[in-house]
């Protein structure tokens, strides 16, 4: 049975599926019989959630403006 | 008629990279912060029109402005870190939000007081605390958990072995953790005078 913190170290890992299966195994073992880990492993889930969901930031028109300026004088510059 | 030709192909590279603006500026802006992103863009136009010649399907043309992006993002990063540095050991590899929550409990009687405490964070707070994560391991984390590729593909992008992505991101993980608790601390995210979590 690994202990609570090495349980933890892994719980992101073991979400990503990134864990070889003996690896899993003892982390399975161990969320079998630890609430608290169990209950960590709920949240850990629910935080990889919340960055999947965050979407990226959107391009600023001023922004998308000067890029577009800037396009135009790349082009310009290669004749 | 060479000009003719170059006259097309200039046009075909403004109408590609355009249509890519939004998504590279939305990635540069969560891998170097809002003061460079701009920047890093240009950078990565510069660098995509000398060598738009080698791009030979059009379709191709996200993987590989992403790919120009990264290197720029790269090259930035080893600017910025200077002489090369020691890998800090880590002061608590073992930290867990989880347990933090758990401990300070903010909503004393909330019954979901971690989930109240993820959903207290808009997604501007989001990209604020990744801004805050060390370059080096925010990278990872966004390619990975954002923009959903695999540790494997991270590893080529970066020219690293996947041990050391993966290392990476164990550490941006926690200090993502670490950070979201300092900002909602800091930004009072954590105090509603109502007592009823945002």
């Amino acid at each position: 049975m690994i202990s609570c913190s090495e349980a933890v170290r892994r719980l992101w890992e073991y979400l990503d599926k990134d864990l070889d299966a003996p690896e899993r195994d003892r982390v399975d073992a161990h969320l079998a019989l630890c609430r608290r880990c169990c209950g960590e492993a709920e949240f850990t889930a629910a935080l990889r959630d919340m960055l999947q969901q965050t979407r990226g930031p959107q391009l600023p028109s001023d922004v998308e403006e000067h890029l577009v300026g800037f396009l135009d004088t790349l082009e310009g510059g290669s004749s | 008629m060479a000009d003719a030709v170059a006259e097309a192909q200039r046009a075909t590279f403004t109408a590609v990279a355009r249509e890519q603006l939004p998504w590279l500026y939305s990635l540069a802006r969560r891998l170097v912060g809002p003061d460079r992103a701009e920047d890093t863009v240009q950078e990565c136009l510069i660098k995509a029109h000398r060598g738009f010649d080698g791009l030979r399907d059009v379709q191709a043309a996200p993987a590989w402005f992403r790919q120009i992006l990264l290197n720029c993002v790269r090259d930035r990063y080893r600017k910025d870190a200077g002489l090369p540095r020691e890998e800090p050991v880590d002061p608590r590899p073992d930290y867990s939000l989880y347990r933090k929550i758990a401990e300070e409990d903010p909503w004393p009687y909330s019954d979901s007081v971690h989930l109240d405490f993820l959903n207290s964070f808009s997604e501007d707070d989001v990209w604020n605390v990744l801004d805050r994560v060390d370059p080096k391991y925010r990278a990872p984390l966004v390619l990975v958990h954002m923009e959903g590729h695999s540790t494997k593909q991270v590893a080529r992008m970066f020219g690293v072995a996947q041990g050391t992505v993966l290392s990476w991101l164990h550490r941006g993980r926690k200090h993502f953790e670490r950070e979201l608790w300092e900002y909602a601390t800091e930004r009072d995210l954590l105090a509603d005078p109502e007592g009823a979590p945002r």
